[in-house]
């Protein structure tokens, strides 16, 4: 009897709470996120969008309720995530791209994923010298590079300028068109309405709408999505 | 000042003499003081990452103990070091009382907390800023630590230099365990201990100087060493 | 691989400090800091090497800590200047036999300005009670070495307790004759102090000597093998060469021929025979 393939999706979270020093920082959320075009989560600040993407990839573990991915565990080895400041280690471009890839080519590799994002130019270059877009773009590869089956992406284009920005957005919908499974956290919803497939909208640590993009945009069903598209709704 | 600068110039002729008791003597302090602190590298580095990184109990009571023992009194240590190795003592078996081999020991004893206890800052800090990315990049303890050690390289090696210092600098110790006997355990700091309670102030100072320049010349290589690294990491 | 690396440069660098154990022909003879400081050593252990192929190390220490090292086991040969602990040292079994070797002199150590009145006496009890009555400053070395030995019973045969000076004319620093001198010089003090490490010495100052001559500062030396019952590491017939060597006539003529600036500073005195 053929086993069936091991996948992380759909990612299921069931009833997830989480806590930190005593404060509650998700509440009662439950989320079915499917493969295909690229979930938004979007929110104001403090509604708890980075730690639901931190929980999703496995650097937390929920206070409660819980998480499944597909038929596997949550794990950071078939999942990677792109931070809103991106670590560089105290090394070469392309060794911070090379870095969490496992085998004999990793280098060969790296140089290729260098490549398709445009900074193939700086690869011997330390990569702490680079500027904030060049960083993020070198996190990508370096998630990129990890072959995750979902990319999860902590507002990565926050502090950048919109050239650099769309510089990131580019290279997203490139892995994107690969196949791999885009969850995006941000604020900006000029950014949203570009990239999602589908919008889960958090507020105060709870989920309040899940919807298909154009239902999201053009009919939220919640007086704070509403409050939150006409820019009303800051925290 | 009449006395430093006849001091000074009697370094010179010193230095440029080739006096072989000299350079016996000079050849010793090396030997003792490059042998602690390569000893108390290899231990105090992975200790100091194991420090940083671990969470058991004690840890916190073993970290104060640690920086206290960067104060260590040489001669104290000294003094319990010749308790230890004296032929009544319980290892004095072994025979090394008087001996280099003493003043390795007693000189490690007072290098291997100034290492462990600054490079478990110089690690903890890197950590607290590179732990989620690694996580994320599924690096595991080991590869953690390695990463850690080198990319805190630079900062690793002040501390390896702080290290050095002190042992070049001390002769409270190793006065006491290596006996200051002539031509065998004598060193650049016991000599000049011994020529200053001769009353030969001059000589006892241009000895200084010349244990200045070569501490000089140490750190001067340590410096070169490192920019060649950088230049071969592609800077 | 880097920590192999380091492993290697370690255990390499551990090979070159450590070829120590390749010494067996030598002795660690346990002396004091004025007998190192004269430069006795210096002259007399190459002779004795090239005789013998002995390698004699001297740890020089205070009196006190020398005899100590010596209980310990800690040196085969124990040469020092302090006649009643020497005895002792053997009365305890500590010490196989004791054998005069030689002697040489103190002279009391005073400024130029000589507030005491002492410059050019003979007799030094006479100049420690115009000391004690003039309180004019007194360095003692304060450390139990043989000098100070001799000091406190210079004090006690002229009837008086430094002691009653203390905090104000006499000062107790607890180190060695140079540092003694040191002191004194900085402070135009007085101080007692064994003729070798003065005609040696740099740092004068405005000191110069006071008072000699007098019988009661003559200073014995005397040499005693560790005692290899009690303490099986020492190495007795090594040992016992290098004693019978210093009172040999060889040995006591090379000890005589030792001069500073022309002027001798030992005068040998052996008879070749245990003294107790």
């Amino acid at each position: 009897m053929m086993r069936a393939p091991t996948t992380s999706l759909p990612l299921v979270l069931d009833r997830v709470g989480f806590s930190a020093g005593g404060v509650e920082i998700l509440h009662d959320l439950s989320l079915r996120i499917e493969p295909g075009a690229p979930t938004i989560i979007l929110g104001p600040n403090g509604a708890g969008k980075s730690v639901l993407l931190r929980l999703c990839h496995g650097l937390l573990s929920p206070s409660g309720g819980s998480i499944r991915a597909g038929n596997v565990a949550v794990s950071t080895e078939r999942t990677a995530l792109v931070f809103q400041r991106p670590v560089m280690l105290r090394r070469s471009v392309l060794a911070n791209v090379a870095y969490g890839i496992v085998g004999k080519h990793a280098r060969g590799r790296a140089s290729a994923l260098l490549e398709r994002v445009g900074l193939s130019h700086l690869a011997r270059r330390p990569a702490r010298k680079l500027s904030g877009g060049e960083q993020q773009r070198v996190a990508l590869a370096r998630a990129w590079g990890r072959n995750p089956e979902i990319l999860f992406l902590d507002e990565p284009t926050a502090s950048l300028d919109p050239a650099a920005t769309r510089a990131v957005e580019d290279i997203v919908g490139e892995i994107a068109a690969q196949g791999v499974k885009i969850v995006m956290a941000t604020h900006d919803l000029g950014q949203a309405r570009r990239l999602a497939g589908d919008v889960a909208f958090l507020h105060k640590g709870r989920l309040l709408e899940h919807t298909p993009a154009a239902t999201f945009f053009d009919a939220p069903r919640t007086p704070q999505a509403a409050a939150f598209l006409r820019g009303e709704l800051l925290t | 000042m009449h006395d430093l600068s006849h001091a000074f110039s009697l370094a010179l002729q010193l230095a440029a003499s080739g006096d072989p008791g000299l350079w016996q003597i000079v050849g010793l302090s090396l030997q003792v003081t490059l042998s602690a602190v390569a000893i108390s590298t290899l231990l105090g580095l992975p200790v100091g990452a194991l420090l940083a990184l671990g969470r058991f109990p004690g840890r916190n009571a073993l970290i104060v103990i640690f920086n206290a023992a960067m104060g260590l009194p040489p001669v104290v240590v000294g003094l319990v070091v010749y308790l230890l190795l004296s032929r009544s003592g319980p290892l004095g078996e072994f025979g090394i009382l008087f001996t280099p081999k003493a003043m390795v020991i007693a000189q490690s004893i007072l290098v291997f907390p100034i290492v462990t206890a600054l490079s478990r800052q110089v690690i903890e800090d890197l950590w607290a800023e590179y732990s989620e990315q690694l996580r994320s990049l599924g690096s595991n303890a080991a590869k953690s630590i390695g990463t850690l050690l080198w990319d805190g390289r630079f900062s690793l090696v002040t501390v390896v230099l702080a290290g050095f210092g002190r042992a070049a600098a001390e002769v409270g110790a190793i006065i006491i365990v290596g006996g200051n006997i002539d031509g065998f355990t004598r060193t650049m700091t016991t000599a000049i201990a011994l020529e200053t309670s001769k009353g030969d102030l001059a000589l006892a100072l241009g000895l200084g100087f010349v244990l200045l320049m070569i501490v000089v010349l140490v750190n001067g290589a340590a410096w070169i060493a490192r920019r060649a690294g950088e230049r071969l990491a592609g800077a | 691989m880097r920590l192999l690396r380091l492993a290697l440069a370690f255990t390499a660098i551990l090979a070159v400090t450590v070829p120590a154990s390749a010494q067996d022909k030598s002795i660690i003879v346990a002396s004091t800091t004025s007998t190192e400081n004269s430069g006795l050593f210096k002259y007399l252990l190459p002779i004795f090497k090239e005789k013998t192929g002995i390698d004699v190390k001297v740890v020089a220490l205070g009196t006190g800590q020398a005899l100590d090292v010596g209980r310990r086991g800690d040196a085969d040969v124990v040469f020092v200047h302090a006649k009643p602990l020497e005895e002792k040292f053997v009365a305890d079994g500590e010490g196989v036999a004791r054998y005069e070797v030689m002697y040489n002199d103190f002279v009391v150590i005073g400024p130029k300005s000589d507030p005491a009145k002492i410059a050019g006496s003979k007799d030094v009890l006479e100049a420690f009670k115009k000391i004690a009555a003039a309180k004019a400053s007194f360095i003692s070395r304060g450390d139990k070495s043989g000098t100070h030995v001799a000091e406190l019973k210079y004090w006690k045969e002229a009837d008086i307790d430094p002691e009653t000076g203390k905090g104000s004319w006499y000062k107790e620093i607890g180190q060695g004759m140079g540092a003694a001198l040191n002191t004194a010089s900085s402070s135009n003090s007085y101080v007692l102090s064994d003729r070798g490490t003065w005609i040696s010495f740099k740092n004068r100052g405005d000191l110069k000597i006071v008072v000699e001559g007098d019988k009661r500062l003559f200073n014995q030396y005397g040499v005693m093998l560790v005692n290899p019952v009690k303490h099986p590491n020492v190495k007795k017939e090594l040992g016992q060469t290098f004693i019978d060597w210093l009172v040999s006539p060889e040995g006591q003529k090379a000890i005589a021929n030792y001069k500073i600036d022309g002027e001798q500073l030992f005068f040998p005195n052996a008879t070749g025979k245990p003294s107790t």
